[in-house]
């Protein structure tokens, strides 16, 4: 085994503030969390009394906390941007607050997650639309990275290798979303569920700590709890999770859709 | 026909301790920067999260291309059999790696963490171009290394053709690989084009063959050394028509853009009102890489002019610069298009046109490694026998190689 290799590509202990944090009190998420809580009730039961019935509701709902992350889960964002209003801004504060990056305003601050203003120039229809990494599955930071820092979980989740980010900056070239940050000068204050570094390229970890520890990444819970509940966390493999039932329901679009990223973040209303 | 003479440079002049202690100074400074990066951060530097590469990737990237262009020379005389050029093979081959160690030394000193410089060597991920290019870089040094002594060694001199192709065919891999890292940005509509390889090795033909004549007027007449103007006229036509190759590939790349209305407003950015990348593009590109050159190397009055020679290859340097800005920075000065067709702002400089001004220590970094590379041709000529002792023409006064298998005097 290498030892460079962090074991971020391998779900983490859950960590980091929030966790007292009642998800049940966020209407959006409630329904994903309940669920989850009930399959994994299930999971345990089952475990004890078949092998085989476990597997199958984990496969419904995710591997257990300090399991490997398993590519029957596909974890993903659905925002609907008709209820995002362009003055809220609680899940880049809340994304900020958790992560422990600030953005003061300059060109070299990190941004994980920022509003956009979108407007149609030729009918003035307008959105105001949080974006950050998309997730996709075929990402073209993956691609690019010459080390194997950007990777992709078999959740999904997109990630930073610190330890072996050399700090090419190719991620964030190739990235169509600019997703991506370097850190350009020396830290401090950092959150330890969220290691950061000088020299190295970061962005959106869909609060890996976070899910990996069965709660939903600190945007969506802010969301639910200071704005209008535009966001909807979940598992987009699985047909009875929230954010595949509205997905079959609305339509909703990707981002530069005409590259074929098949992105885990998705909006509706654009 | 006579037996070429390589003799070192002698390197006791004023002039010469005078040249390397300047761009010792030069290369001081740049690692000094470099230092400075690294411990203080990028923050000192004029890149953003908008413009991630800078001034430091423009002196490398250019290096890097010219590094590969710098060996047409070595090429032509052992790939193609034309003895004429053989007496320059071994500076050809010497520039090569100069300017690529030049280059690549500049690459890694702006990396984020250059002490991973051992991880990025063990770590690797062969779907990035990058990492390909890892190996293209080090095995071009290592091949042209072996091809210089191949050439430098009478016994393996039989061999010169063999590894000559070898290095002749990894260069052109190897700036394929550099015009790709540009190609395959799909998402930036600057970039995204398949042509941007052989638009980049043509580029390499054009800026290393300028650097090379530079160099080769200044060492002969440094030291005093016959350079035959049939030769060098040669070397000029020949520079004249790979930088007429470079407008070539310009014009039919922008000509695809223009064609597709997704990157139109790109297109009007870069050639029409983007500024300072208009003007690079115009007046640094087009006219200071391939026009004036052209005109200075075809004009009655000057087609036979040393110093138009001079002066165009300068020019054809000059515009080459310019012509990398224009790339690197001003694709990225170019807004990504997240949402096609809409108007768009944000706290991250969404839908604006990106901001950049090249700072002090990335200057000086970029300098550095030019200094570097040159620093280490001076340094090469002095302790081993690259350059001939003449370079005169084969109008009767043609050379073989030292162990040349033609004695047909060339022909370009």
């Amino acid at each position: 085994m290498n030892p460079l290799k962090p074991r971020s590509r391998r779900r983490v202990a859950p960590e980091g503030p929030g966790d007292g944090m009642r998800d049940s009190a966020l209407p959006q998420v409630a329904c994903d969390q309940d669920r989850r809580r009930v399959l994994g009730i299930a999971g345990a039961v089952a475990l004890a009394l078949a092998p085989g019935l476990s597997l199958i509701a984990y496969a419904q709902s995710g591997s257990p906390a300090g399991a490997a992350a398993s590519a029957r889960t596909r974890w993903g964002l659905l925002i609907d941007t008709a209820k995002c209003t362009p003055s809220c801004t609680a899940c880049v504060t809340a994304c900020s607050s958790y992560n422990g990056w600030k953005n003061e305003g300059r060109p070299t601050d990190p941004q994980w997650i920022r509003k956009v203003q979108v407007s149609d120039p030729s009918t003035g229809f307008s959105r105001s639309v949080p974006v950050m990494c998309q997730h996709c599955a075929n990402a073209p930071c993956v691609e690019v990275c010459p080390t194997g820092a950007s990777f992709k979980r078999a959740d999904g989740i997109v990630l930073v290798d610190r330890h072996i980010c050399i700090g090419c900056r190719y991620c964030m070239m190739a990235c169509p979303y600019k997703a991506r940050s370097f850190v350009s000068e020396n830290l401090s204050d950092q959150k330890p569920w969220a290691p950061r570094g000088k020299g190295t390229v970061e962005g959106c970890t869909l609060c890996v700590p976070r899910v990996d520890a069965g709660k939903v990444p600190a945007c969506v819970e802010a969301c639910a709890r200071e704005g209008n509940g535009a966001m909807t966390f979940g598992d987009l493999n699985d047909p009875a999770s929230p954010i595949r039932r509205a997905l079959a329901q609305h339509p909703a679009v990707q981002l530069r859709a005409d590259l074929l990223l098949d992105t885990g973040v998705r909006y509706e209303g654009l | 026909m006579s037996v070429v003479h390589y003799r070192e440079i002698a390197g006791r002049s004023p002039g010469y301790w005078g040249l390397v202690a300047l761009l010792t100074a030069f290369v001081a400074a740049g690692l000094t920067a470099a230092w400075f990066m690294e411990h203080i951060g990028h923050i000192i530097t004029g890149m953003t999260n908008q413009v991630v590469w800078g001034m430091p990737h423009v002196f490398a990237v250019f290096l890097i291309v010219a590094a590969s262009g710098a060996l047409n020379v070595a090429s032509i005389a052992s790939v193609f059999g034309k003895v004429a050029y053989k007496p320059l093979a071994r500076l050809s081959g010497l520039l090569a790696v100069a300017l690529l160690i030049g280059g690549l030394s500049i690459l890694v000193l702006d990396l984020g963490r250059p002490d991973r410089l051992v991880v990025a060597m063990t770590h690797y991920n062969f779907r990035s171009i990058f990492a390909w290019n890892i190996f293209l870089y080090t095995g071009f040094v290592a091949v042209t290394g072996f091809y210089l002594w191949v050439m430098m060694e009478r016994r393996l001199n039989r061999y010169t053709r063999m590894v000559g192709t070898a290095a002749f065919l990894w260069r052109l891999i190897l700036t394929t690989g550099t015009g790709s890292i540009f190609g395959f940005l799909v998402a930036r509509a600057p970039y995204d084009e398949a042509i941007m390889a052989p638009m980049f090795i043509v580029m390499s033909f054009s800026f290393g063959l300028a650097i090379f004549l530079l160099v080769l007027m200044a060492a002969c007449k440094g030291t005093g050394r016959p350079l035959g103007d049939v030769t060098l006229m040669r070397l000029k036509n020949l520079l004249g028509v790979f930088a007429a190759g470079v407008l070539y590939f310009l014009l039919a790349f922008h000509i695809t853009k223009l064609y597709e209305a997704e990157f139109r407003g790109a297109e009007a950015f870069l050639l029409l009102n983007g500024g300072i990348y208009t003007f690079l593009f115009w007046f640094g590109a087009v006219f200071l890489g391939g026009v004036l050159p052209m005109l200075l190397f075809w004009l009655p009055q000057t087609r036979r002019s040393r110093a138009a020679v001079g002066w165009g290859s300068a020019s054809v340097v000059v515009g080459g610069l310019a012509l990398m800005y224009d790339i690197i920075i001003g694709g990225q000065a170019w807004p990504l298009s997240i949402f096609p067709g809409m108007h768009v702002s944000s706290s991250f400089y969404d839908g604006v046109v990106n901001f950049y001004a090249p700072s002090l220590p990335e200057c000086a970094l970029g300098l550095g490694g030019c200094a570097l590379a040159m620093l280490l041709i001076l340094l090469a000529l002095r302790l081993l026998p690259f350059l001939p002792e003449s370079v005169l023409d084969d109008s009767g006064e043609s050379h073989s190689a030292v162990a040349g298998t033609s004695t047909a005097p060339g022909a370009a």
